[in-house]
Parts: C-alpha cells; structure tokens; sequence
C-alpha cells in the first residue's frame, strides 16, 4: 500500500502494512523552520552528526564525508551542536 | 559482532527509516538505528506501547525494516517470552529458524506498567534483549511523572509551584532491580557516547547467540520537548548527564560491575539543570534543599558503584 487509502475496500485484508519501511514517504522536511548547511571544507569525517541524526537525514557518502537529506531532516540542530569543527551551520529556511 | 574504536566501522545499512513522527531532536532513534546494526543476523522486534511505537507506525505507514510486534504497555516482556518460546518449540520439532529478539519499552511502559512482566520474564530466563529507553516521564501522553522521573522535574502531574517543587521523589533505581534477577548482563547506554553503547549492543548480540540472555540495557534518551529543552541540545544534555555522575555508564557482566565512563571531575549538576525548562525552578534560592537533595543522592549512588565495582561479582 503506497499511500493513505481513499476507501475502506481498499485497505489489504487485516490492514497489515505490507510494504516495510513505507514510512519513506512521510516527507518530514517540512517541519523544518532551520537548515543545516555543511561546509565540507570543515568536515572531518568524524560521523557523529550520522550517528545521531533521528531521522536518517544525514547521508554518509562513498568517501565518509556527509551531506543532508533535506526531504527529512526536521531541523533539531543536533548535526550543527555536536559538530567538533562547527562545519554545520543552522540557517533560516528560505532565506538566501 | 565485532567492537568498534571509530564510527566509520559502522555499517551503512538502515534498518529503520526515516519519515517517522518522533520529534525533532528525539533521543531515542540513534539507539534504535545502532541496535539494529549492531544486533547480527535475524532479529524481531518487541515494541511496548510508547513514543517509538506511536511514532513509527502511523497507519497506513512504518518505519520498521525487520518484523516487528506492538503489545499494551504491560506485557512487552511477556510477549518477548512468548516469542522465544514458540521459537525454541519449532526449533525443536521442524525446520525452525533461529533468530533474536529485541524489546524497546520507554520508562513508563518499563519503570511502572511493564514492570512484572519484565521481572518475570528476567527470572524465567528467556533469550531475549530488553532496551528500556529512559526519557524520564511518560511524554508520548504528555508528559506525565513516572517512576522514572528524576527528583525536582516539573511533570504535568509534578507541575513546580507553591505545594511541591517539581517531583518530591528520586528516581527508581531501575537497574537495581534488574540486577536482583542475576541476569547475565545489564547496562547502562547513553547517546553522548556511541561507541561504547555500540560494543555493548555487540556484546548483547554475542550473548543472544550463545543463549546467555536475558539481558537488559538502559537508555538514556533526552526528550526536548518533555524537558522543555532547545532541540539541538539532545546529546549535550546526556553528556552532562554522565559528566555531572547523575547517570554513570556502566555494565554488569555476569556480576562483575565495571564503569565504563569514569568521571574524576564531575560537573556541577547546576550545568545540567539549567539547560532544562524542567529544572528551572531549581535554581531559585527557595528550592536549594532540593538541589541539595539531589547531589546527596548522586554523590552515594556514584560511592555505592565505586565499592561494587571493587568486587569480583555482586552476585
């Protein structure tokens, strides 16, 4: 089931959730009121903003170093306070 | 699974989504992200009735890669137990499948409701690994006290006023209890330090595969909302946590007890106070004795862990 059902028939028997993970397309960017900007001049690869992202919104490139996913990333900040080179700056959404 | 010294040794691969409803700066998705990696092979998950439940499984959609099973607040360990079992018996009379279990319970569905069926699941012994995410009050509800709540915190059923200031009791001493029940391996995780939460997640899955569960980990997860916090402030409050002795990280290891964290020069507690909108009104003048309180409080629990972890087992 990819989406919120318009009528009841079309609910899968049981209403099980037959496609895992299908939380994808809850597409929480929008909660969003600031951006984390990364300068990956800064970044050292430590991967902690990864690590601790609630929503998975960091993405660990190939070569380690990170970048947002902004379809997700609901703003908390944690990325740009935890950073140990302050390489994530929060800016204001729609701004620039 | 192997330990880790550095966080580029953690796999890629997600087994829990994003698009979920948990709030932004929520404490608890790093420890379930990294139990899931760091637990191998084949895993179910048992979610009792709590924040990560109602967020991760808004109908029509989840968040969840591996099979997962929701239950009411009160029997997540039970369901556990059940689930083991059914296991084992299909193990024994055809081709079953061996596989691990996991249960997540927040501090109310753990600390207060679940509490009987987790103590008697821990004394029947069954292989399975309790998480129980501690955010220190039931905020999926509205942030009512639970046994859980820290002394002084400001809960909507605790409000901070004239009659009480903040919640008049300490927190329970969960481990403690679980201890009492010799499992063969409890600790204490916290998000500020990961790779020490990962090993002991590894350990866990080498336990499970060994059959030497249960075992019990205890999470401590920053709520920003619950402790009317900036969001961004998540994993600096565990840090104080575990910088000012109030939550020390430590493992009990088939009764051995060893602090993992060791913290020589505690932080004022007044550091990890004042980050929270909960503890404001600590700060007061009127409200010392209950800051004082609270230091008496860590500062035996810290001494008490010291002399344990002195023994060659507390069991």
């Amino acid at each position: 089931m990819s989406s919120w059902p318009n009528k009841w028939e079309e609910l899968p028997i049981g209403g099980v959730v037959d496609k895992p993970g299908n939380s994808l397309e809850v597409k929480t960017g929008s909660w969003r009121a600031l951006k984390p900007v990364i300068d990956l001049d800064k970044c050292i690869k430590c991967l902690l903003c990864w690590v601790y992202c609630p929503d998975n919104a960091i993405i660990r490139r190939d070569d380690d170093y990170v970048e947002v996913d902004y379809e997700y990333c609901k703003g908390c900040g944690i990325c740009a306070h935890e950073c140990p080179t302050k390489a994530i700056d929060m800016v204001e959404e729609g701004g620039e | 699974m192997s330990r880790i010294r550095r966080l580029n040794e953690i796999p890629r691969k997600e087994l829990f989504t994003s698009g979920h409803s948990l709030c932004a700066g929520c404490g608890i998705p790093p420890m379930v992200k990294m139990a899931l990696k760091a637990i191998e092979g084949d895993k179910v998950v048992v979610n009792a009735t709590c924040c990560l439940e109602v967020a991760t499984t808004l109908y029509p959609h989840t968040s969840w890669l591996v099979p997962w099973v929701h239950n009411a607040f009160e029997n997540a360990a039970a369901t556990a137990s059940g689930i083991e079992s059914a296991m084992k018996v299909l193990l024994r009379k055809r081709d079953g499948k061996k596989y691990k279990i996991i249960v997540f319970g927040g501090d109310g569905g753990t600390f207060d409701i679940g509490l009987q069926s987790l103590s008697g699941a821990l004394e029947r012994g069954h292989n399975f690994l309790y998480v129980c995410y501690d955010n220190e009050a039931y905020m999926n509800t509205g942030i009512q006290r639970s046994g859980g709540t820290p002394l002084g915190a400001a809960t909507t059923t605790s409000p901070a006023g004239r009659v009480i200031p903040g919640k008049p009791e300490n927190k329970k001493n969960l481990m403690d209890i679980v201890i009492a029940h010799r499992v063969s391996y409890a600790a204490t995780i916290n998000p500020a330090y990961p790779t020490d939460m990962w090993n002991k997640f590894a350990k866990a899955s080498d336990l499970l595969d060994k059959n030497e569960g249960p075992i019990f980990f205890h999470y401590y997860s920053p709520c920003p909302v619950g402790w009317r916090m900036d969001t961004a402030l998540s994993i600096e409050a565990a840090r104080l946590a575990v910088q000012t002795r109030l939550w020390p990280v430590y493992e009990v290891d088939h009764g051995k007890i060893i602090i993992n964290i060791k913290v020589n020069k505690p932080k004022p507690i007044e550091e990890y106070l004042k980050i929270q909108g909960r503890f404001r009104h600590l700060l007061k003048p009127e409200n010392r004795g209950v800051v004082e309180r609270l230091k008496k409080y860590i500062d035996n629990n810290w001494n008490r862990l010291l002399k344990l972890a002195e023994l060659d087992s507390i069991y």
